[in-house]
C-alpha cells in the first residue's frame, strides 16, 4: 500500500497508508487528518479537501479536470500545486508522496 | 457539565459526524452510535446517481472502514431506538438493550414520503435511500426499457440521467409545473429542462399518477389522472421524504415539521439535541424561521456544532446552507436559501451549461444557483457567509463578473 505524507499547516506530519484506486482524501479521512474537511465526501462540490502537492510529485499525479481547476480558483491560500484530494486517486507510484494543507479549508 | 457518554440515535451523516467530531475534538468518553441499517454507516448523495452507473463501488460508500471504528472506541451498534426515557437519562433499544446517556443525539433522519396510489407496492416500483434501495434497484435499472420516474426533484431527475444515459426511454411525471421547483429558480429549471429533453427525457408536468398498472405482480405501466397510461418496466419515485419524529414525539419532545431545535440545536429537553434531515432549527438564512434542511453539507455542518457545543465550544448555529446534485454532465450547486426572493441577475449562459442565478431579496443576496460554475459557487458561499452584501444593481453591470466582485471586497 501507498504510504502519503500530509503535513498540517502547523507542521505536523501524517503518514497515512492509502490503497490504490481510493483518493487521497478518503485515506486521509480514515487517519483522521485534522485539515481536511470533505464536506461533499468526494463530489468534486465543495473544495474542503484541498492541498498543496510537493514540487517534487507535481508530475506524478494527472492534471485536473475543468470542475476541479474552477473550484480551486476559490480555495484558501491557492497556489499552481494545490488540487482537491478527493480527485487524486492514488496509484502505486504516489508511494511517498508530500502534500501540505492549508491553514484554513474554509 | 463534564460528560461521560454520549449516544448518538440515526448513523447516518449527521450521526456520524457527531461521533468523528467528538473524537477529532479530543472527546474520550463513550461514544454509542446507533443505526438500524446493516453494515458501517456510508453515504448516500451517490446512489441515485455515481453508483447505480458503476463508478464508485459499495466499499468506497462507506465513511471509514471497520477499523476506524475499534481505533476510535466508536461503539457502533446495529439496532433500533424504541424508547427515550428522559428520566432516567436513557435509551431503550428493540434488543431490550438500554444505553444511558449524559448527552443524546437525535439524527433520525426521514424517510421517502410513499406515492399512497394502487399498485405502489408492485415488483419495479422503487424509491432511493438506502444502499439496499440501491443495490436492488441497480441491476433493474441497468436491463430496463421503459422507465417512468414520479416527481422531478433532484433524486428523480438524478436517476432520471443514469436511465436515460443507460439507453431506456424515460418519461417523467410531476404535479407541478417544473424541474426542481421547490429548490431552484425558474431560469435554472429551464437550463435543467432542455438538457433532459437533450438527453431523450420526456416530461409530463402538472399530472398526478392515478394508480401503478402491474400484471402478474410486475409493474407494467402507469396510468396519469388524464387517463394516459405511459408504459413502464421500471417506476422510480422521489415525491420528497417525512422527518423521522416517532421516537421524539413519543418521547415528548417538541415536534414542529421535525423535532425542533433552538440556535443551539437543543431540543426542549437540554439533554438532547437533534441535526440533520429531522431537525426543525431556527435558520438566520430564513429570515430567523424555523425550517427544516435536507441536505448532506447541512447535516455535516450541524454535527459539528453540536459537537463543539458538548467540547465546551457552543456558538449559535449560523452556517450558510448548501446543495448539489450532479445531473449528466451538468453539475448544480446551490448556495443560500431562494425562499421569497423577488429579483434575479443571471450570470453565464445557458446554450453553453455555464449558467448562474443569483437570487435577490429586497435588493440583498439570499442565494446563488450555478450550473457548472463552480467559481461562481465558492464566491457566493464566501459573499453570504459575512459582508459586504451585494446588491441587485451592482450585479446588474453589464461586465459583472461574481468572482472578481468577492475578491475585491475580501475584508
Amino acid at each position: 500500500m501507498p504510504t502519503i505524507t500530509l503535513i498540517e499547516h502547523n507542521g505536523t506530519q501524517h503518514s497515512v497508508m492509502g490503497e490504490v484506486g481510493q483518493s487521497v482524501m478518503q485515506a486521509a479521512m480514515n487517519a483522521m487528518v485534522p485539515g481536511i474537511q470533505a464536506d461533499c465526501g468526494g463530489a468534486c462540490s465543495c473544495a474542503t479537501c484541498h492541498a498543496f502537492v510537493e514540487d517534487a510529485w507535481t508530475g506524478v499525479v494527472p492534471a485536473a479536470e475543468d470542475a476541479e481547476l474552477d473550484m480551486l480558483e476559490f480555495a484558501n491560500e491557492r497556489q499552481e500545486t494545490s488540487r482537491l484530494t478527493c480527485q487524486l486517486t492514488i496509484q502505486e507510484n504516489m508511494d511517498g508522496m508530500v502534500l501540505r494543507l492549508p491553514e484554513s479549508q474554509y | 457539565m463534564t460528560l461521560s457518554s454520549v449516544v448518538i440515535v440515526g448513523a447516518g451523516q449527521a450521526g456520524f459526524q457527531v461521533a468523528a467530531s467528538l473524537r477529532q475534538g479530543g472527546f474520550a468518553g463513550r461514544i454509542s452510535l446507533v443505526g438500524d441499517e446493516p453494515g458501517l454507516p456510508y453515504q448516500r448523495p451517490p446512489l441515485s446517481k455515481a453508483y447505480l452507473l458503476g463508478k464508485i463501488k459499495a466499499e468506497n460508500l462507506v465513511f471509514r472502514p471497520a477499523a476506524f471504528f475499534d481505533q476510535q472506541q466508536i461503539e457502533l451498534i446495529h439496532d433500533k431506538a424504541v424508547i427515550i426515557d428522559r428520566q432516567n437519562q436513557r435509551v431503550v433499544l428493540e434488543s431490550e438493550k438500554a444505553l444511558e446517556y449524559d448527552h443524546l443525539v437525535l439524527a433520525t433522519g426521514a424517510h421517502n414520503r410513499p406515492l399512497s396510489i394502487p399498485g405502489e407496492h408492485l415488483e419495479g416500483v422503487f424509491g432511493i435511500k438506502t444502499l439496499a434501495d440501491a443495490d436492488a434497484l441497480a441491476p433493474r435499472a441497468k436491463d430496463a426499457k421503459n422507465v417512468v420516474v414520479i416527481g422531478c426533484g433532484f433524486i428523480g431527475l438524478e436517476f432520471a440521467a443514469v436511465a436515460a444515459a443507460q439507453g431506456a426511454s424515460v418519461q417523467v411525471i410531476d404535479r407541478g409545473g417544473r424541474l426542481m421547483a421547490r429548490a431552484i429558480s425558474p431560469q435554472m429549471s429551464d437550463l435543467f429542462l432542455k438538457a433532459h429533453e437533450s438527453w431523450g427525457v420526456k416530461f409530463h408536468f402538472s399530472q398526478a399518477v392515478d394508480q401503478i398498472i402491474g400484471e402478474n405482480g410486475k409493474v407494467v405501466g402507469v396510468e396519469k389522472a388524464d387517463g394516459e397510461v405511459l408504459p413502464a418496466d421500471l417506476v422510480v419515485y422521489g415525491i420528497g421524504v417525512i422527518p423521522n419524529i416517532t421516537l421524539a414525539t413519543e418521547a415528548g419532545l417538541e415536534i414542529e415539521n421535525g423535532i425542533k431545535v433552538d440556535a443551539d440545536l437543543l431540543t426542549n429537553d437540554p439533554h438532547i439535541s437533534a441535526i440533520g434531515d429531522v431537525a426543525c432549527f431556527p435558520c438566520v438564512h430564513n429570515h430567523g424561521e424555523h425550517t427544516r434542511i435536507e441536505s448532506v453539507p447541512n447535516a455535516m455542518d450541524q454535527a459539528r456544532a453540536v459537537s463543539a457545543r458538548l467540547l465546551g465550544k457552543a456558538a449559535p448555529f449560523v452556517a450558510t446552507p448548501w446543495f448539489w446534485t450532479d445531473q449528466g454532465n451538468l453539475k448544480l450547486q446551490i448556495v443560500g436559501l431562494s425562499t421569497g426572493y423577488d429579483s434575479a441577475v443571471t450570470l453565464g449562459s445557458m446554450e453553453s451549461n455555464q449558467f448562474s442565478v443569483l437570487c435577490f431579496r429586497r435588493d440583498h443576496l439570499v442565494a446563488v444557483e450555478s450550473c457548472n460554475r463552480s467559481g461562481d459557487h465558492l464566491a457566493g458561499k464566501k459573499i453570504l457567509s459575512r459582508p459586504p452584501e451585494l446588491t441587485a444593481a451592482e450585479a446588474s453591470a453589464s461586465d459583472f463578473d461574481l468572482k472578481a466582485w468577492e475578491m475585491a471586497h475580501r475584508l
